[in-house]
C-alpha cells in the first residue's frame, strides 16, 4: 500500500515529537490505543488561560498513526480548549488522504485529543 | 548497491537470468504442445518437460513419474488435501494438520471442515514453532487419512523434523502430505528418508518462474492415489488435466538443477551472512526478541521482534529495503500474525516483528547496510514510542489497564 504524501511527510519530519512533564502546571495527558492492538498514542497539551499554547505527541503505531497524531498536535496548538474539543477524525482523514483500512488511526488521535482535553479539564478542576 | 534492496526471498525469488536463458526458446521456436504425440514440435516439448520432471525429482530424491506439474504449491496444497479426501473419504473423516501452515493448507482444510464434514485437528507448536511428533501420535485416530505438516515456515523458518513425524505415520499406515515450499531448494529435502507420501513445492521461491509449481505423489509403498481437483485431457497420469506450461516448467526444472549444483555453498554463504545480519542488530539494540527456532531454522530466514516498535511504521522507515511484517496493521482483521500467536508471542511483540528473507542475489554489503539502517530506525522510533519511554520510566507495562480497541 502507497502512503499519501502528506503521511510520508509527517513520519519523516514528525511535528512536535515530544512530551512534557505530566504534572507540569497546565499539562493535560491522553493516552490512548494498547499494545496489544498496535497502536498506542499520548498526546499532550499545554494551556496558558483558556489557550493551547504548545502540544506534543509520542506515538507507537503504522505510519498514519504516527501521522495522525503529529497532525492533531499542530491543529491543536493555538485553539482554545472549546475549539480543539471540535476537532473531528474526519477532518483528520481528508487532510491525510487516509484510505478506509486505516481509519481507525484518525479516530484515535480524536480520542488522544478528548482524552488530553479531560486530563487538563480534571487538573484545573482539582487544582481550583 | 541497487536500491531498493530485496530481502523478502520468503514472498519470491528473483529469477535466475540462467533459467530465464532455458526458458526463452520454449515461447516462440519450440512451442509445441508436449501431449502432441504425432509430429516433431511435440516431442520436442514432451522431451523438455520429461527433463525438467527429472531434475526435480533428483532435487527431492524422486521417482520423474512421481511429479504432478501444476500451477504453483497453493493448487497441489489443494490437490493434496482435497484429492486424498475425496479418494479415500470411506477409510476415514479425519486429518491432522497444525496451526502454523500456509493459508493454503489452513483454508483448504477449513473447506473440508464446512463442505465435507471432515474432522480436522489443528496441532499446535512449540514457542520455537516446532510441531511435535508425540503430539501427532497422539492425535491419531482409526479414522484419520491424512497428516499434512509444513517442512519449514514461512514467516519464522522453523524446519520441522519430518523424519520423525514420517516414521509415525508409516507405523500407522496414514499418508503424510508436506508442505515444502519453503524448503525445497534451500535445504537437502529426501522423500525416502522424510517417509513423504505427497509433497507440494513452486518455483518461484527458488529462483524460477511464477505460475508453476509441483505434487510430489508417491508411486509405491503406498501407491498413493488422488482424486482429480482438474479434470479433462488428462494429463499428468489424471491428476492435474490442462496443457502443460512447456517455458515454466523447463524454467522449474533448470531452477531445480541450479538449487542442488549450489545448495551446498549457497546455504552456507546464506547463514553466514544471516548469522552476521542477527548479530549485528541484536549486539547494538537492546530489547531484540529472535522469533523461531535459533539453529534448526532454514539458513536464510530471520524473524525478529523490535519492542516499544510498531512493525508497519519500522518498514515505511527503511523504504529503500524490501521487508515484510507480522504486524498486521494494514490487514482487514487489525490482527498480527497468527504463526507469531501460535507460538505464544504476545500480540505486542507480534506487531514489532520483522522478517529478513536473504537471497542468491543478495551481498554482504547489503547486509551491512541493512544493519545500520535498521539500528537507525529503531532508534529513532523508539524515541517516538510512549510505549518506550514509559518502560524507561520503569512502568511495567503488562500492569498498565489499556483501553483496548
Ligand atoms: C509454505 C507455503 N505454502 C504455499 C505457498 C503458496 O505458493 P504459491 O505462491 O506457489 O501458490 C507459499 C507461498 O507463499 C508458502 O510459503
Amino acid at each position: 500500500m502507497a502512503y499519501s504524501e502528506k503521511v510520508v511527510d509527517h513520519f519523516n519530519n514528525p511535528r512536535n515529537m515530544g512530551s512534557f512533564k505530566k504534572d507540569e502546571e497546565g499539562v493535560g495527558t491522553g493516552i490512548v490505543g494498547a499494545p496489544e492492538c498496535g497502536d498506542v498514542m499520548k498526546l499532550q497539551i499545554k494551556v496558558q488561560g483558556d489557550k493551547i499554547v504548545d502540544a506534543k505527541f509520542k506515538t507507537f503505531g503504522c505510519g498514519s498513526a504516527i501521522a495522525s497524531s503529529s497532525l492533531a498536535t499542530e491543529w491543536m496548538k493555538g485553539r482554545t480548549i472549546e475549539e480543539a474539543a471540535k476537532i473531528k477524525n474526519t477532518d483528520i482523514v481528508q487532510e491525510l488522504n487516509l484510505p478506509p483500512v486505516k481509519i481507525h488511526c484518525s479516530v484515535l488521535a480524536e480520542d488522544a485529543i478528548k482524552a488530553a482535553l479531560n486530563d487538563y479539564k480534571k487538573k484545573a478542576g482539582e487544582s481550583k | 548497491m541497487k536500491f531498493p534492496l530485496y530481502l523478502d526471498n520468503h514472498a519470491t525469488t528473483p529469477m535466475d537470468p540462467r533459467v530465464l536463458e532455458t526458458m526463452l526458446p520454449y515461447f516462440v521456436e519450440k512451442f509445441g504442445n508436449a501431449a502432441s504425440r504425432n509430429h516433431a514440435f511435440g516431442w520436442e516439448a514432451e522431451e523438455a518437460v520429461e527433463i525438467a520432471r527429472k531434475q526435480l525429482a533428483r532435487l527431492i530424491h524422486a521417482d520423474p513419474k512421481e511429479i504432478v506439474f501444476t500451477s504453483g504449491a497453493t493448487e497441489s496444497d489443494n490437490l493434496a488435501l482435497k484429492g486424498v479426501v475425496e479418494m479415500y473419504r470411506e477409510k476415514g473423516d479425519h486429518i491432522i494438520t497444525c496451526l502454523t501452515e500456509h493459508r493454503a493448507v489452513l483454508d483448504t482444510a477449513k473447506a473440508l471442515e464446512t463442505k465435507r464434514g471432515i474432522k480436522v485437528t489443528y496441532l499446535p507448536v512449540d514457542k520455537t514453532g516446532l510441531v511435535s511428533p508425540d503430539d501427532v501420535r497422539r492425535a491419531i485416530t482409526d479414522k484419520t487419512i491424512l497428516i499434512s505438516i509444513m517442512l519449514a515456515n514461512n514467516e519464522i523458518g522453523t524446519i520441522n523434523p519430518m523424519k520423525e513425524i514420517g516414521k509415525i505415520a508409516k507405523e500407522k499406515g496414514i499418508l503424510l502430505h508436506c508442505d515444502a515450499t519453503q524448503g525445497v531448494g534451500k535445504i537437502p529435502v529426501d522423500v525416502q528418508e522424510m517417509g513423504i507420501d505427497l509433497m507440494s513445492f513452486t518455483a518461484h521461491k527458488l529462483y524460477g518462474p511464477k505460475g508453476v509449481g509441483a505434487l510430489y505423489v508417491r508411486k509405491k509403498a503406498p501407491r498413493v492415489r488422488i482424486a482429480p481437483m482438474i479434470d479433462g485431457g488428462g494429463h499428468e497420469r489424471g491428476m492435474r488435466s490442462g496443457t502443460l506450461p512447456v517455458p515454466l516448467i523447463v524454467g522449474f526444472g533448470k531452477a531445480c538443477e541450479l538449487c542442488e549444483q549450489e545448495m551446498p555453498t549457497e546455504s552456507v554463504r546464506l547463514a553466514k551472512m544471516r548469522d552476521h545480519l542477527q548479530a549485528g542488530i541484536m549486539n547494538s539494540l537492546e530489547e531484540v526478541y529472535l522469533n523461531g527456532h535459533p539453529t534448526q531454522r532454514l539458513p536464510h530466514n530471520l524473524n525478529i521482534s523490535f519492542a516499544y516498535v510498531e512493525g508497519e511504521s519500522l518498514l515505511m522507515g527503511v523504504k529503500e529495503i524490501a521487508l515484510s511484517s507480522g504486524s498486521a496493521c494494514t490487514s482487514a482483521t487489525l490482527e498480527p500474525s497468527y504463526v507469531l500467536r501460535a507460538l505464544g508471542v504476545g500480540s505486542d511483540l507480534a506487531h514489532s516483528s520483522i522478517r529478513f528473507g536473504l537471497g542468491r542475489f543478495n551481498a554482504d554489503e547489503e547486509i551491512d547496510y541493512t544493519i545500520k539502517r535498521i539500528i537507525e530506525i529503531v532508534t529513532k522510533l523508539r524515541e517516538m514510542s510512549p510505549l518506550y519511554e514509559m518502560a524507561k520510566e520503569g512502568v511495567d507495562l503488562k500492569s498498565v489497564q489499556w483501553a483496548v480497541h
